[in-house]
């Protein structure tokens, strides 16, 4: 549905977007994911047809975003970064106004604005001033404006910005549902919304692309194999310390604090192998007493804050 | 056409969103008003030309006050984003914006109406200057109107948008008065004459109506136009 190849966009001697090259197919959520100032809002504004790449090339559904301009336009539905609205309009003008630049016909406006604000949750909201409207109610009229001519492509540049807990939920599930029949493409920089709303994620930081996949496949990525245990034990200190880096299975294991005679271990498990069992029995097997025993996954966060501060 | 038409309401209807086009409109009538009037019963001239000869004066203030916020706060509030990712050309949006802010101008103007059926109630005032003067006054404001709008596509703060554009207006207007024209050249001062903004209204004023006046607005209207659908383009340049 979207392609993008080799695009690249300087800002005078910034150099904003570097080379990348995806695609997105249709149906699929693609969470654009890179920390501030990645180019994330730069490859948008691109694939909106806001502004051209300096080089490469993007199309959507085969349409090229530069010579076919008007009818990429009239496929997307975009809300761009910080949804700007006019504060001073009447939220009902606003969605009609968006209905007539939209080419729907206008006996079936009144119609369409309201199905769009009942999804949206927007009904009773419709005859307030935009200016009046809590931040949450802004961005509904955001997606309303960007879902009114039910577009094939969505793009959502951090949709949920400023958002109390429960309108990010709201708004995350319904952008989860609005996107089984469209193509999403949802920009944040934030983890948890990526992972709870798309099928695949890419990572993009200094304008490159440092990883992509769907969330467990970028998990596997970046694991280096080694899982993490955190235990703690009542008991002898040194003997402790010496039967578990004995333990077979255990690369490395080391002392991070200790309280009224309980000792709290990170212990590093080699390649593919869980040792939490063989720890258990060691304790047991010594007459210590376990007071904590915790395995951690290495989590997309890991992943992404790997990914995104390294140096290369 | 129908884009053109959208933009052209939604842009009608923000001026009215607001208090500020009930405060200019006010002020407008009323300064206007004040010097009809006095030189009505001061001076007893059943004349509208003292109104006409201060309207490009008052134009220099109040078009671009009308012409400011267009692009500059679309650009502010970031919706120039949308507005460009909309399935619209340029010259739509360009248009569309140009035909409200005339529309507005033309409404304020002819609200000035009792004025002229004053002097009809009193006296036998000569029409043809009273029609040409108010042609001649939508023209020039007209052109006014294109090079403010341009000016606020160039800047995302209105303030500076109306300054900038009140002196241009001011640099186009003042080529073509006496003073200017008599420290230039014999040869050229006939060229900045017919250049300059108000000779034109003037002519239309007399109330024969040239078309080489009318063509000299449209030219100018056209021109800026023109220019602003290029500064509006330009952040596809580079
Ligand atoms: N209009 C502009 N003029 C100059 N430089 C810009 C402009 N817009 C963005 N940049 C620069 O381009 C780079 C990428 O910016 P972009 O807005 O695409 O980042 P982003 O990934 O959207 O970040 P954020 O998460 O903060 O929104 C940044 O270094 C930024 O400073
Ligand atoms: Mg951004």
């Amino acid at each position: 549905m979207i392609t993008v190849t080799n695009l690249t966009k300087r800002y005078g001697p910034t150099l904003a977007v570097d080379n990348i090259s995806f695609e997105v197919k249709k149906g699929e959520i693609l969470g654009f994911l890179g920390p501030n100032g990645a180019g994330k809002s730069t490859t948008m504004r691109i694939l909106t047809c806001y502004m051209p790449p300096d080089e490469g090339k993007a199309t959507v559904d085969g349409l090229d975003t530069i010579e076919d301009s008007l009818k990429v336009r009239e496929k997307i539905g975009y809300l761009p970064e910080n949804t700007p609205l006019y504060y001073d309009m009447w939220v009902i003008d606003y969605l009609k106004f968006v209905a007539e630049i939209r080419k729907i016909p206008p006996a079936k406006i009144k119609a369409r604005i309201r199905e769009i604000a009942h999804l949206c949750g927007l009904d009773k909201e419709l005859s307030k001033s935009i200016g009046q409207l809590s931040k949450g109610y802004r961005q509904r009229v955001g997606l309303a404006q960007t879902l009114i001519h039910n577009p094939d492509v969505l793009i959502l540049d951090e949709p949920t910005t400023g958002l109390d807990p429960n309108q990010i939920i709201e708004i995350r599930s319904l952008i989860k549902e609005i996107g089984r029949e469209k193509t999403v493409i949802l920009c944040s920089h934030i983890l948890p919304e990526v992972q709870a709303t798309c099928n695949r994620i890419i990572i993009i930081k200094d304008g490159k692309i440092v990883g992509s996949g769907t969330p467990e496949e970028l998990a596997a990525q970046a694991q280096g194999g080694e899982e993490i245990v955190y235990i703690t034990i009542n008991g002898p200190q040194d003997k402790i310390q010496e039967q578990l880096n004995a333990l077979e299975g255990v690369q490395s294991c080391c002392l991070l604090g200790s309280e009224n005679g309980s000792y709290r271990f990170e212990v590093k498990s080699k390649q593919g192998v869980d040792v939490r069992e063989a720890l258990f029995r060691l304790v047991v097997a010594n007459n210590w007493s376990l007071t904590e025993l915790m395995r951690t996954h290495i989590t997309l966060e890991d992943v992404f804050k790997q990914l995104t501060t390294e140096e290369n | 056409m129908r884009n053109i038409f959208a933009i052209f309401k939604k842009e009608f209807r923000s001026y009215f969103n607001s208090p500020i086009a009930y405060i200019f409109i006010t002020a407008f009538l009323v300064f206007s008003g004040w010097l009809f009037f006095r030189g009505f019963f001061l001076i007893g001239e059943a004349t509208m030309r003292p109104f006409f000869s201060i309207l490009p004066w008052e134009f220099l203030f109040f078009v671009p006050a009308v012409t400011m916020r267009m692009w500059a706060e679309e650009k502010k509030l970031g919706t120039i984003e949308l507005l460009m990712t909309f399935p619209l050309n340029d010259y739509e949006i360009v248009i569309g914006k140009f035909l409200a802010a005339f529309l507005f101008l033309t409404i304020t103007v002819l609200l000035t109406f009792p004025f002229p059926l004053t002097l009809f109630y009193l006296n036998k005032p000569d029409i043809g200057p009273i029609i040409g003067g108010y042609l001649g006054a939508l023209l020039m404001g007209a052109a006014y109107l294109s090079i403010g709008l341009f000016i606020s596509s160039l800047t995302e703060n209105q303030i500076v948008a109306f300054i900038v554009s009140i002196f241009t207006c001011f640099a186009l207007f003042i080529i073509g008065e006496q003073i200017v024209l008599t420290a230039l050249p014999s040869w050229l001062a006939p060229i900045f004459s017919f250049l300059g903004l108000g000779y034109h209204f003037e002519s239309i004023g007399r109330g024969v109506i040239d078309s080489r006046d009318l063509i000299y607005y449209i030219s100018v209207i056209i021109f800026f136009l023109f220019l602003n659908i290029r500064s509006v383009e330009s952040r596809k340049w580079r």
